[in-house]
């Protein structure tokens, strides 16, 4: 018996619909794009915008030293930083769009920005 | 001492056998290993499907609860977040389920349903992780995944689920099975 033979005619629309939204999903889901750029900010005020695709590091002020991050192979990360917990270092590389790693204590923050906008990881 | 008697009906010990085999199903399910947390193939949905077509909407209600409630205990997860994530995906085909197997026959059969009740058991549970166990809209990250696993496991459950249904009618009846798009074959 073939098993051909069981699909219904709207069997086959009933896929077919479901095929149509395994393909919206794709797109929705990764809106995010691919990542583009490091927002790094000082104080709260963008300090300096970081082309992921140019390797390079960077040291920005703040008030308890000198915080260094570091973009390489498209991945961007805190090298060093004069917190106490190194919390932000510790998160290691950013790749997606979205990530996002705090040095709270010296006031420094690197996001990484996709090709549009999306939700951050900090929504929650 | 007082002896304590249950009396139970046909249905009754219909229901028990048929979860009983879902129970069965469930428990290979969880024993494949599949490379993604939280794609399974959901053999467990066949015998809801069947139920379904023979038996009506509140058997397949019933079965799949019994599942959800002796499978979780079976597996240890009782009352721990994988049941309460395949109670929403049972609850949820369930609800999807009322709606769809009035779809006229002739036209819809046991793949639809599968198919429906697949992306029904994987929404409800996206969406309850979402809500409950993981509140980041990073969990909808894997969504596209589990939508093709839904569609590719709604179709094959639903194809055995129609099998074993045409198999057991040609068996009771003699009839060939019901009315299949036989232009599209």
């Amino acid at each position: 018996m073939s098993w051909l033979a069981f699909v219904r005619p709207g069997d086959w629309l009933v896929a077919a619909a479901g095929a149509a939204l395994v393909a919206v999903s794709f797109p929705l889901a990764w809106q995010a794009g691919v990542a583009e750029k490091a927002i790094v900010r000082a104080g709260g005020k963008v300090f300096a915008e970081l082309d992921l695709g140019r390797e390079q590091r960077i040291e920005v002020p703040g008030p308890l030293g000198t915080t260094t991050i570091a973009v390489e192979r498209r991945r961007v990360r805190v090298v060093s930083d004069p917190g106490p917990r190194q919390y932000c270092v510790r998160q290691g590389w950013l790749q997606r769009p979205g990530e996002i790693a705090l040095c709270a204590p010296n006031q420094v923050s690197v996001q990484v920005k996709g090709s549009r906008e999306a939700y951050d990881s900090l929504n929650y | 001492m007082s002896r304590l008697t249950l009396a139970t009906t046909p249905e009754d010990h219909r229901i028990a056998q048929l979860a009983a085999a879902a129970v069965g199903l469930s428990l290979i399910d969880a024993a494949i290993p599949l490379p993604l947390p939280g794609v399974k193939p959901g053999l467990a949905n066949i015998v809801t499907m069947i139920v379904l077509a023979r038996y009506g909407w509140r058997t397949a209600a019933w079965v799949s609860a019994l599942r959800v409630v002796a499978g979780g205990l079976m597996l240890g997860q009782f009352l721990a977040p994988g049941f309460f994530l395949s109670l929403s995906g049972a609850v949820g085909s369930l609800v999807v389920l009322a709606f769809a197997y009035r779809l006229p026959r002739r036209w819809f059969g046991p793949v639809s349903w599968s198919i429906f009740a697949a992306f029904a058991h994987i929404g409800s549970q996206l969406l309850l992780a979402r809500l409950w166990l993981i509140p980041h809209n990073g969990v909808f990250y894997l969504a596209p995944f589990f939508f093709v696993a839904a569609l590719g496991f709604g179709i094959i459950n639903g194809l055995i689920a129609a099998r074993l249904l045409a198999e057991s009618e040609g068996e009771s009846s003699g009839a060939p099975p019901t009315a299949s798009g036989a232009s599209h074959a």
